[in-house]
């Protein structure tokens, strides 16, 4: 379980949020600028809040009344980041074990085939990411981070550079991913439709403040137009 | 005509081996130095920009002087390093690899901190929430996609080194076989009656090892680069 109860400033615009996710999928959900992907920025490490903690089961990431905060390269939160951000000089089979070395993990084959099957990115494996669709680009992500055997998978809305035919296509494969993989995710997107497919519980961004949190229900109520 | 004496093949020779020891020991302290330029802000960044690139401005004389005077056999330096290690610097070869080093280092820092300023940093985030601490980033990530800027930060570096006369010839002076590169070779032989033609042969080597170092920088380059962006 994650819990986040976090204070930070950027700018004019401050960031107060406190939410625990429950589910196997916890939606971030809001409109842009609410400050979901500053909040999943925290929780990787990537930036440090001004005041709070966030902890992952019995594990403490930040305290800062604890003066914790543990680097990013030792949270084994995986991130799926919006535009990909696969290694260019690396080929998509050195991409996907890129964190497996840089964990110090021993190889696992079985488990490294089960994941490129999942995401059926088995053909993909020789290329190098200039030679990928945005769709592929994208799965191959999602493997690259869930092969570092993560405690926790952040997904910063990683549909939002694709057209809607290669959503589709994405979709089933994160479904799967959530039905088989076992891995817990925060899952953000502004895109209501996106998250009922995926999402299990969800927390309601707006102007840096958690405005609602609940289950599915709550994305019946969103004013569309407003997003 | 195309017969090079031995006092000529001396002179290549040293020539060749100076350029290559200044670049390979400027190397590390120039990609240290371009990646602090290129990546941290600190108190007196411009500063250290400005005494990097102060061999580029001032005229290699003066260059040469302030070698002398700092790392000459009484400088403070040069004593230093002369008494503990038995390094001297003074009217030698690795003077002379000091000073092409020196006067080389602004081009190769400047090649280096333009690639590793057109990198994507939010890829070396991506390597941290990987698992890669920021040296195992650095080394995985960051300095794999400058290599083409290094590589031809190193061919400038080794042009440049080749070509240097000014600091050299006034830090240590000319002496055949010993800090006498090419460009020394060549002005010597301006100077007397019928040096000409070991002039001009010498001119002719300098221009064959000045192109094969850019057509070998192109071919390393372009193989870097297709490693990244193709197949």
């Amino acid at each position: 379980m994650l819990s986040v109860d976090i204070e930070k400033r950027l700018g004019d615009f401050e960031i107060k949020v406190a939410f625990e996710s429950q589910g196997s999928v916890t939606a971030l959900f809001g409109s842009s600028g609410s400050g979901k992907t500053s909040v999943v920025n925290m929780v990787a490490g990537l930036i440090a809040p001004d005041r709070g903690r966030i902890a992952l089961d019995d594990t403490v990431l930040f305290d800062s009344a604890a003066r914790v905060n543990v680097p990013m390269h030792r949270r084994r939160v995986g991130y799926v980041f919006q535009e990909g951000r696969l290694f260019p000089h690396l080929s998509v089979a050195a991409n996907l074990d890129y964190g497996r070395r840089m964990s110090r993990l021993p190889r696992d084959d079985t488990e490294q085939r089960r994941i490129v099957d999942l995401l059926d990115i088995g053909h993909l494996l020789d290329r190098r990411p200039g030679r990928l669709s945005g769709g592929e680009r994208q799965r191959v992500a999602v493997g690259r981070a869930l092969l570092m055997h993560p405690r926790l998978l952040l997904l910063d809305e990683p549909l939002a550079s694709l057209d809607s035919a290669r959503k589709r296509e994405i979709l089933p494969y994160l479904v799967r991913l959530r039905d088989e993989a076992k891995v817990p995710m925060v899952y953000v997107s502004h895109h209501p439709g996106e998250l009922r497919r995926i999402a299990t519980t969800v927390v309601w961004l707006d102007g840096g403040r958690v405005m609602k949190s609940g289950g599915l229900e709550l994305l019946d109520h969103a004013d569309l137009d407003a997003l | 005509m195309f017969d090079l004496t031995p006092d000529e093949w001396i002179a290549i020779h040293l020539s060749i081996r100076i350029a290559i020891v200044a670049t390979v020991v400027a190397l590390p302290f120039g990609i240290a130095i371009a990646w602090l330029l290129a990546r941290k802000d600190f108190w007196g960044k411009s500063l250290l920009d400005g005494i990097v690139h102060l061999p580029l401005v001032l005229p290699p004389v003066v260059t040469g002087y302030l070698l002398l005077i700092t790392f000459g056999r009484r400088g403070p330096i040069g004593a230093f390093l002369a008494e503990n290690f038995g390094i001297v610097f003074s009217f030698r070869w690795t003077g002379a690899a000091l000073a092409c080093g020196v006067m080389a280092f602004p081009l190769l820092v400047r090649a280096i901190r333009l690639s590793f300023e057109a990198i994507d940093r939010r890829l070396e985030d991506a390597a941290g929430t990987l698992g890669a601490s920021p040296l195992r980033a650095f080394f995985t990530v960051t300095f794999p996609l400058a290599l083409p800027g290094v590589i031809a930060g190193m061919v400038l570096c080794f042009a440049k080194a080749l070509g240097e006369f000014g600091a050299t010839i006034t830090f240590v002076s000319n002496i055949p076989g010993e800090t006498q590169t090419i460009s020394a070779a060549i002005y010597t032989l301006t100077q007397v009656p019928g040096g000409d033609a070991a002039a001009f042969r010498l001119v002719v080597v300098a221009i064959v090892i000045s192109l094969a170092a850019l057509v070998a920088s192109e071919w390393f380059a372009r193989r870097a680069g297709m490693r990244y962006h193709g197949d």
